[in-house]
Order: C-alpha cells, then structure tokens, then sequence
C-alpha cells in the first residue's frame, strides 16, 4: 500500500504543533510482541543481560531501573528494541514511547521496535494508567536513551580517534564533522552486546527545539496487524500443545456464598474436565462453546448476602456511609465569603456506576513448564499481577512470567486481572495449559466500574456577580479533580467517603475501580453544572463568566481557543440554541469542551451535534495519536452523559449485556473539532483521559441551554430529560 | 457429530463436528483462526462478524451446521496476494482503530455492506454500522474509511 501524508484523520481537525507533520513509511511489519519473536533479535545472553537491567534498585520497593540498558538494546544491524513495561491498550504508547527513544537516540523510527508489558524482558512499571506512560515514564525513558547516546559517542570517540565534540549523529551513524569519512555506525559500537559503561552525570535530554521526530503524527505500528486480524490478544494465544478453555461458576450476585453444588451432569459429558478447589468451581473443554454447555449443567445453591440497596437508593446509601470527609483545598474563609454573597445557590449532584464495557473481556491464556507459570494476559498491570500470582500460588519470582498481548481496550478497568490468577490457578491444579476468556456477563459481574457519587455544592455570587464563596463536597469520587480551578476568594473542597477506587471496599455494593479519569469527570459534572448556574443567575454568559472568575493563564488561554474554534457567540443561557461549555484539569492537561445539543422535547432524546475541544498538554509527542485520544474520548464520554448507567438490586447487577447496558452508537457521533495548542516550553502532559473529563457537564449545560431544563444527575437519559423538562 | 462442508476463504473445508457448534468457536478453536474476535456471545457487538454467502453474520449466534455448502470469509481472507484490501488500507490510513479488538469484525460488516451499496451515502453507512460496537471511540474515523474504501470497491469486492 501507499503511505501518504495527505490524511491527517478528520479534515475539520487542526494541529497547531511544532515541526513537520508526515508519516515515516515503516519498512516493515512490527515485530510480534509475544514471547517467541523476541529472543532471535538478540545476539548476545539477552535474556541474563536484560534480567540484570531489569532488576529495580533498592530492594523489595519497586521502581524503575537506573540501568539504561532495561530499556534499550542495539543490535548489531543497527536495529533498536525499546523494553517497556507498559501495554497497548489502543492509546498507542507503542508508536509514542518508540518515538521518545528514537528522538534521544538519533536513531530513525522505523529502527525501534518496542515491546511492552513482558515481565521477563522488560522493565518493572506500575501499570498503564493515569495517563502516566508519556508524561512520568517518558523522561525515564529518554533519560536512558539520552545515557546510551553519550556512550556511544564515547565509544565512537576512541575508536574514530576523534574527540567527541567533534562528533554528530544521524540516524544511527556516527561520524567526524570534520572529516565525513569518518564513521561508525551504533551497531558496530554495540556489536549487539550490552553496553556494560555508564555515566556519573545524567546527560541533559534533548531540547525540545532539536526534536525531529517527537511532534510529528507518526504511523500506528500497530496498524497491519490490527486490520488483518493477525494482532493476538491474550484469548488468541495458543501455547504449544493447546489450552483447555476453562468457565468458572460465578454466584448470582456479589457476595452470595455457594453452599451445595452439584458437577455430575456436566462431568458425564465427553472431554469435559471438572475442577473443585475450595471456592474454585471449573469445567474445562478444548472448545469453548462446549465449555459453556457444560457450565450450563452445574447446580449450584447460593446464599444471598446482599446489601439493601438498588440503583434507586444509592445516592442516600452512599452520603449515609460515607465519613465526614476530608478538605483537599481550601483558601480564605467561608463564613466570610457567604456573607459577601447576594444569593446562595445549593444544589446535589449524582452520578450512577458506570461499566468500563471494553471490547475484550477479560482474557488470559496460562501454561506450565518446569515449575514455572507463563501467562498471557490482556492486563493494564502486568507487574502487580505477577505479583498477585506468586502469592496465589506462592512462586517466587523467578517462576511467574506475564506477558502482555495485545490488550482490547482497557479504560482503568483491566487495572483488576483476576482473570490472569484464575488461568494460572487452573493451569496448575490441571497440569495443563489453560484460557480463562470471560463472558460478557461476567465481565459485568466483575467489572469495577466508576462508583455512583454524590456532590453537594453551595457558592454565591457578590454584587458585582463575581463567586464569592464557593463549598464543595463530593462523596465516593475521590480527589481527582474535585478542587476547582477559579478565582474564588473563600472556598473549600471536602472529600468524604471511599475514593474512585472505592477506598476500603465496604461501601459499594459493587466492584469499584479507576475508570478513565477516575473521579474527574464526575467532580467536573458537579462543578461545571455549578459554575453554569451561577452564570444563569448573573444573567451573564457563560464563557463569559468563567473568563471573569478565572485568573490561570493556561485555563484562559484554552477557554478563548475554544470559543474561537467553536464560534461562540456570548448570550446567558437558556438562550434556546442549544450550546454549551465546561471546562477541566486532568492528569496535567487542561481541556475545554464546547457542544451544540438538539433535544428532543416530546422523546427527551439528546443528539450532540457538534463537540469543539481545545486542549494544552504540554509537549505535544504524537499530535496524530493525541488527536485520537481527543475524539475518542468525546465519543466514549457521550456514554457516561447519556446512556450509561449501572442497573442493580442489592449485590446483582442487573445490566449484564449490550441489550441493557447502551453504549454510544455510530448515529450519536457529532462531529468533532479539536484544536491542541502549541506548549513546548511545559513538558508533555497526559493525552488519553483529560478531554472525556468535561464532555458531561458541556452537554448538560447545553440541554438547559436549549430547553431550561436543568439535569443534576447522570447519565441523562430521555427519561431524566423528560421529568427535567416537565419541572420547567 | 456429521461431517460439515464449506468454503472458508476460498478453500473447500470439512470437519467433522457437533453441527450445533457456533461458527465463532469453530473458527477460532477448531481452525485457529483467531481474528474473529469474541465480544458478548449475543450477537450485540459485531465483534464476530463474518460473510456467510456475502451477507454478513454474527458468527457467535450462527450454527457451523447452518453454512454447510456456503462460502465464508473471515477477516483473515480479506487480504490477498500479500496486499490488503482497500478496506483495510483505508483502515490504516484513517488510523480507523484504537485497541483494534472490534476492527475485524467493523471491517467485514463494512465489506458485506459496500458489496450491496458501493455508492451508499454517509448516512447510510452510519445507520448501517449502528449494529457494530466501538469501545474506544473511532466511530469518526471507522465511517471516514469507510466512505473513502467505496469508490474502490465499487462494482465488485476488488
């Protein structure tokens, strides 16, 4: 096929970023990430050599290694493979981290490969989340290439016999600048080998003015595969020899115990294998489906331990359990400010849980060798679920690998991998290789999704419409995005209650975790519905308002990108045309969303018609791949405003499919325009999570736009719609 | 178990298996072609989705006896010759995917679609890949692809 660089994605898209924007031609198809490709790229013990890299300093407490060689090795042809324990979820850290370590390196980017997420090869990392694998693994990342790349010039030194700031590198080459004869290339430095030298001082990272290749929408490498159907996520692998397909009796509800069970029928069917141990109820067939037949023949009784509560009675439940709280930020005096204030404006806001429903189930593939258990798993962890193995099965270290397939999305929820000890449990107690792929209903069961949260806001305006005071409590969201970024004189945020990840675990009756952004689109739902109602009663338009109550330059600065993109046209809400605007703060990214709504009066149904978003992140690595995140964001984000929601009674989840549980479609898609600005002197920020953060609250300020009509609760269905309409 | 006979990407294929099996399993556990990918075992996602005699199935709710004689496709057959189809080039070039987990299952839905209507308009296309789930958002790019893989496909699957 043809690579060009005529196509930057959406036409209406606009990149506003330093440097050329083109596609470098890979030359080939990336290398399989799986366990048996690596090895022959090696020419030299890699696997000793990497081992001694890989190991983290300073004992049990695990961090990154300080040895660049855990993250780098240059083969003898020249070729580079960059060892990092993060996975590619489709937020492609895959193409972006390779670009950070070929711009060090001065190498070309069709030179690296990278592997990710093999506990074996690469180095220790805490999990692909948060936004993180850029902005806080990045520099570690490029501290290393920028380590190897001043030895390799001092080796290149010695053995041109030239001093080495009379050396320069291009792609790989080093040569004498004063006399181009002179050359030796990086792979004849190496000759494969681990660079056994390192440097007392950290060489200085490559300014951002110098960079070639970070800022320049590269390729995916991950594209071949992907459209082939050749990519394998952890379901897909066969280790030598097949694997059993295991299905796991699950209870009809969290929490219930089982007390009888019954395996006999399903025993009795050809090739099926039954496992029992303790609370393990397993039936095993070399074909899934008749795995599932099997499943369907087990009697099983169950006690019900469920919580008196249901998707109704949440929200009380939830400011009952919770604690008093705790102030995350606060300035000034409250008492002070209310008494500054002309009118106070109090109101509740709710959120409900919310699935993270990626594509891929939970999925894992084990087998056992000599003692030792490889797993491959589709993890967001595969370090801490390595570590949650060897406790499982009490292995030390050296007798668990996890390796880290393809990964079919993830969004905070493959964070948990209970599947990954399930498969390793069952591959031991059998003998045999085993593949763990959850149901769709199981992947419901024991998702842990966003909890439901509770908000209660009071703020006042004083005489000049300014927000005098400003008294945020947000209960089981957590600190993330909480406190707000305004210009308000006396304000406090309190946190009370369990975090996004749900804290001590008692308080939900469901499964909670980090789901994309945790906490903060729910905070921003609160806070920016708020500040939208207190711009109403100013009679003051909205961008307007923020722009008076704001005094940080980076949150101006994308607020007025915004409007200019988007047109906006200043008029105080309900104008009637169905606009609307929230702002937010995110893993270092500050975004800003502008939406038009049609709502639909007599159905309550809600089209998004058009998302603006501007975003500062800082450096920008990939602006290909941060356009990306930006548009999926927003069309993932429409989910959580609109639709998605968390049926249950008391410990069962009632929403167990995608005939319930409605995910956006094709038809909901507006068209998205985003502008990223242009930062280089603040380093890169996160790119995967910040624009879904106020993508809710810019929609529910554009239905009281268009209508009046206030929502104060998500997900805002036709039906809250309707009942919001018939309040006035 | 009865012998069942079909054509899978171009070649005859027999296996002798419970003809209630679904395709999906078959595919993937019997003849190790993974690339159809498992999504909700509902029929919901689209994630499964392969040609059965042209017209696109949901291959986990679809019996491996019901394409005894038929011809099936899977993703895995859409590229020939070493070269992609236009389809999955214009995948790549529109950056058409995230986590790609849905993407074989967006490709041949879109392919059975554009064999019916090479000249389907953008609304047409939207309404026709409602039925296909995306988790990760790339419905903007999905339908860009979509629209600019037509004119290649027009008047024939080449």
């Amino acid at each position: 096929m043809i690579l060009d660089d005529d196509n930057l994605g959406d036409e209406c898209n606009e990149l506003v970023v330093d440097g050329p924007t083109t596609f470098p031609v890979d030359r080939r198809e990336f290398v399989k990430l799986t366990a048996s490709g690596l090895l022959l790229l090696f020419t030299v013990k890699p696997a000793e050599a990497l081992q001694e890299g890989a190991r983290p300093q300073g004992g049990a407490r695990q961090g990154y290694p300080t040895d660049f060689n855990a993250y780098l090795h240059i083969g003898a042809d020249g070729h580079v493979t960059c060892l990092v324990g993060k996975v590619e979820l489709g937020q492609g850290p895959m193409t972006s981290l390779g670009q950070l370590l070929a711009e060090e390196l001065d190498v070309p980017m069709a030179s690296v490969d990278v592997v990710l997420g093999d506990t074996d090869l690469c180095p220790w990392d805490g999990g692909t989340y948060g936004s993180l694998s850029v902005r806080v693994f990045g520099p570690v990342l490029r501290q290393a290439g920028a380590e190897a790349r001043a030895i390799l010039l001092q080796m290149a030194s010695e053995r041109l016999q030239v001093p080495v700031d009379r050396l320069a590198v291009k792609a790989g080459v080093v040569s004498d600048t004063a006399d181009a004869r002179k050359t030796v290339t990086y792979g004849q430095l190496t000759e494969g080998k681990r660079i056994e030298r390192h440097l007392d001082t950290k060489p200085a990272l490559k300014p951002v003015k110098a960079f070639t290749i970070v800022g320049t929408a590269v390729r995916r490498r991950d594209a071949i595969d992907k459209v082939t159907g050749k990519a394998k996520y952890a379901g897909d692998i066969v280790p030598p020899g097949g694997a059993l397909h295991a299905r796991i009796l699950r209870p009809p509800a969290l929490g219930a115990t089982m007390t009888q069970v019954d395996t006999s029928a399903a025993e009795k069917l050809p090739g099926v294998k039954v496992v029992r141990d303790a609370d393990l109820v397993a039936v095993l067939h070399e074909h899934r489906d008749e795995a599932d037949a099997a499943l369907a023949l087990v009697k099983a009784q169950w006690t019900r331990n469920d919580p008196a509560v249901d998707d109704k009675t949440i929200f009380d439940y939830l400011v009952k359990t919770s604690d008093a709280g705790r102030t995350v930020a606060q300035g000034g005096n409250l008492a002070e400010g209310e008494k500054l204030a002309s009118e106070v404006i109090e109101h509740t806001y709710e959120d409900s849980y919310v699935a993270h429903a990626p594509m891929e189930p939970h999925a894992a593939v084990a087998a056992v060798e000599n003692g030792k258990v490889t797993v491959w798993a589709g993890t967001q962890t595969p370090f801490p679920l390595k570590n949650q193995i060897m406790q499982a099965l009490r292995l030390p270290a050296e007798k668990v690998r996890v390796i880290t397939p393809y990964v079919g999305g993830g969004f905070g929820g493959k964070s948990a991998s209970r599947q990954g000890v399930e498969a390793s449990r069952l591959a031991m107690l059998t003998g045999k290789p085993v593949r763990v792929q959850w149901s769709r209903e199981e992947e419901f069961l024991y998702d842990t999704f966003r909890p439901a949260a509770v908000m209660k806001i009071r703020a006042g305006l004083d005489a000049s419409k300014a927000i005098a005071f400003w008294d945020y409590k947000v209960y089981c969201a957590g600190e993330r995005g909480a406190a707000h970024f305004y210009n308000i004189p006396h304000h406090r945020t309190v946190t009370a209650g369990g975090s996004w990840s749900g804290g001590g675990g008692s308080q939900h009756p469901l499964g909670v975790g980090p789901w994309r952004a945790p906490g903060a689109s729910t905070n921003a739902f609160g806070r920016e519905t708020h500040i939208d109602i207190l711009a109403a009663k100013a009679a003051t338009d909205p961008v307007a308002f923020r722009l008076r109550n704001l005094t940080d330059p980076r949150m101006i600065r994308v607020l007025n990108a915004a409007a200019k993109k988007f047109g906006w046209t200043p008029k105080a809400s309900p104008s009637g045309r169905g606009v609307g605007v929230a702002c937010g703060i995110d893993a270092g990214t500050y975004d800003c969303v502008m939406v038009e709504v049609a709502v639909n009066k007599a159905t309550g149904k809600v089209q998004v018609k058009r998302v603006v978003c501007a975003q500062e992140m800082g450096v920008v690595v990939n602006p290909e791949g941060a356009m990306q995140q930006i548009e999926g964001c927003l069309t993932m984000g429409l989910g959580y405003a609109l639709s998605e929601e968390v049926h249950f009674k008391g410990g069962e989840v009632l929403d167990r499919n995608f005939d319930s549980y409605q995910l956006p479609l094709f038809s909901w898609v507006p068209r998205i325009e985003a502008v990223i600005l242009d930062a280089p002197d603040i380093p890169a920020q996160g790119g995967g999570e910040p624009p879904i953060v106020p993508l809710g609250a810019a929609i529910g300020n554009a239905i009281f736009d268009a209508t009046g009509a206030r929502l104060y609760r998500m997900a805002m269905t036709p039906e809250r719609v309707k009942a919001a309409l018939a309040r006035g | 178990m009865r012998p069942v006979s079909f054509t899978l990407n171009g070649k005859p294929t027999r296996l002798t298996v419970d003809e209630k099996r679904m395709l999906l399993w078959v595919l993937r556990d019997d003849l190790g072609l993974t690339g159809t990918k498992f999504g909700c075992g509902a029929g919901l996602c689209g994630s499964c989705t392969v040609l059965v005699n042209n017209q696109a199935i949901r291959s986990c709710v679809t019996a491996v006896g019901d394409v005894e004689g038929k011809q099936v496709l899977t993703i895995e057959g859409l590229a020939r010759d070493g070269r992609l189809h236009p389809l999955q080039e214009a995948f790549v070039k529109h950056a058409a995917f995230q986590c790609g987990y849905c993407t074989p299952g967006m490709i041949m839905g879109a392919y059975a679609f554009l064999l019916k209507n090479p000249k389907a308009t953008r609304a047409a296309v939207i309404k026709e890949m409602d039925s296909h789930l995306c988790r990760c958002g790339s419905h903007v790019r999905i339908v860009a692809a979509i629209e600019a893989a037509a004119p290649a496909m027009k008047g024939g699957a080449r």
